[in-house]
């Protein structure tokens, strides 16, 4: 009795200081933003009561349902693309290696780590229009393309053209895909040789080998980074913050950027605390929906029989 | 496997070498641009060869509009202070939830996890209301108090280590005459380096790469971090890709140069937390 009673007591006091943090930084803030969200609130002044007048503004709010597009739009492209580069980079990494060369995943690791704001000013001017890398590689092929089919075609504006800034970000997004890519190798080197000798024994080619064995072997993995993923690129805010403020238009207004500027520039807390449930909301669904959907593709070896 | 042709290989490498150096071209880019005489930059098409000037560096380093040294001096102090919070409290809260057996063990666990996907667009309002109303806006605190309170992603890290401590080990040490205290800070802990290696340099990492936290609390140019700072950059500089260029590559030189010396622990600390992104 002695003894249960001193433990519940150091126990209690080591976890003391998360204990706190999670009351202060987790528990207190979802309570409030909750109930911020049904107020007006414009940090100056306390808080009034205005029932659902958010969530009801924000469905006739235009650029409120601009940022769902914008965000859905690169979430949805960016994600999937993003994986199927990870997984073509672990491969090349995973085959490499037999010759000893590790150069090639650093190259694939090195930009993951690279502080998103140093890579942000990096592809501002990588997509520079005039005097970027990218469109000086673009414009000899197109100038190439254009004497050959009697065309003119012209190198995109990239940041500078509101139907090429999501495609740009997507792009760059692309470049950050070395830490995706470290799972996924961990992942291949710990599929089991003999299955691939065993495949072959019965006559797939790399591709059949490919599909019927590496795939379900690093499914898990595949899964687990694909509703961080989807979760992580709901919440992209920096490079639009940093690299176009939302335009050219209203391009690259995304949620969480839309979210920030009613919060910290229009000071409309209870506003933006609405928003924020709603994407609250959002990840949840997403992560559930994936579960229901995703789930019964994935193998996790030892399960069955 | 069976031997392949020759020329499967060579076409399969060449590929692959491609594929990475499309990666590598953007870092190539970067340092080429920081390198460049001010007078090459707006050439097109671009020169890769020329001779290195270090002056957009020294601009930037002892520059007058970018004052680095003082936003270096607090990117340093935020992130000092978010390592030793990080460890000490995650540790404490580690122990507790894998070394002592107490009632609310379970439930603290499972509420945690729970917490693990919160956006942190939910909590930012309240929690920057909070510290308004405490006065601890333009100050450093509301950057490293939080560290001192425990983080749930690393509390889970260590905890699955501290799981795997031998019980013999502590059993050894209570019949000595520790108490948690001592077991905690003289068996776990010295037990524990690897662990609390990767979560030291990855609280780093998240406090030197931290945006959002000094862009909505640290007001006077004089308080930045470099990251901050480094954003901020665009409107002063405007168009000037060489000392933004320089710049970047500062902030980003002593990630790399700490990824060589700790590769394995950068590693295995990605694959633990599954970087973000």
């Amino acid at each position: 009795m002695k003894r249960s009673q001193s433990d519940f007591i150091a126990g209690f006091l080591f976890a003391l200081p998360y204990l706190i943090g999670l009351c202060v930084f987790a528990l207190y803030p979802i309570a409030m933003s909750f109930y911020y969200s049904f107020t007006r609130y414009d940090i100056f002044s306390s808080p009034e009561w205005i029932g659902l007048a958010n969530y009801t503004e924000l469905f006739g709010d235009r650029f409120f349902w601009t940022s769902i597009y914008n965000t859905l739009y690169y979430t949805f492209i960016s994600v999937p693309l993003g994986m199927l580069v990870a997984v073509a980079a672990g491969i090349a990494v995973e085959c490499q290696k037999f010759r000893g060369s590790l150069s090639s995943g650093l190259s694939f690791f090195l930009p993951s780590i690279t502080p998103l704001v140093a890579a942000s000013l990096l592809w501002l001017w990588i997509f520079n229009a005039r005097f970027g890398l990218l469109n000086s590689v673009i414009t000899p092929v197109l100038d190439f393309l254009n004497d050959f089919l009697d065309s003119s075609l012209t190198a995109p504006g990239w940041l500078a053209d509101p139907s090429w800034s999501k495609p740009a970000l997507i792009l760059m997004s692309l470049w950050g895909v070395g830490g995706t890519m470290v799972l996924y190798l961990a992942a291949l080197q710990d599929v089991p040789q003999s299955l691939y000798e065993v495949a072959e024994l019965d006559g797939a080619g790399p591709f059949r080998r490919f599909l019927s064995v590496t795939l379900p072997m690093i499914s898990p993995v595949l899964f687990f980074t694909l509703v961080m993923g989807l979760i992580a690129a709901f919440q992209v805010f920096l490079q639009a913050y940093v690299m176009t403020a939302g335009g050219p238009g209203d391009s690259t207004t995304f949620y969480c950027l839309y979210l920030f500027n009613n919060g910290f520039l229009y000071f409309r807390l209870g506003y933006a605390s609405a928003m924020a449930w709603i994407l609250f909301l959002l990840v949840i669904a997403v992560t559930f929906l994936v579960f229901k959907t995703t789930g019964r593709y994935v193998y996790y070896e030892g399960e069955g029989a | 496997m069976k031997p392949r042709h020759p020329a499967t290989v060579i076409m399969v490498y060449t590929l692959l070498g491609l594929f990475s150096l499309v990666f590598a071209f953007p870092m190539a880019w970067l340092l080429v641009t920081a390198l460049k005489p001010e007078d090459l930059i707006f050439q097109y098409p671009p020169v890769w060869v020329f001779p290195p000037t270090l002056k957009h560096v020294k601009d930037v380093v002892g520059g007058d509009v970018f004052h680095f040294k003082t936003y270096l001096a607090n990117s340093l102090f935020v992130c000092e202070m978010t390592i030793l919070g990080t460890i000490l409290s995650c540790s404490m809260a580690a122990y507790s939830l894998a070394r002592i057996r107490w009632s609310w063990r379970q439930p603290v666990f499972v509420i945690m996890l729970s917490t693990m996907m919160l956006p942190a667009q939910v909590t930012m309002i309240p929690v920057f209301v909070l510290f308004k109303q405490l006065g601890w806006i333009n100050s450093f605190l509301p950057l490293i108090v939080p560290a001192f309170l425990g983080s749930p992603f690393f509390i889970f890290l260590l905890r699955q280590f501290f799981m795997t401590v031998p019980q013999d080990l502590m059993d050894a040490a209570t019949v000595d005459g520790c108490g948690h205290m001592r077991i905690w800070w003289q068996v776990m802990m010295p037990l524990s380096k690897p662990a609390l290696a990767t979560v030291g340099l990855f609280a780093f990492l998240s406090a030197w790469n931290d945006f959002m936290g000094p862009l909505i609390y640290l007001l006077d140019e004089n308080r930045y971090t470099l990251s901050l700072a480094l954003a901020m950059f665009r409107n002063q500089y405007d168009t000037q890709y060489g000392p933004m260029m320089a710049a970047s590559a500062i902030m980003t030189l002593p990630i790399i140069v700490l990824f060589f010396f700790t590769q394995r622990t950068f590693i295995q600390g990605v694959k633990m937390t599954g970087l973000k992104g």
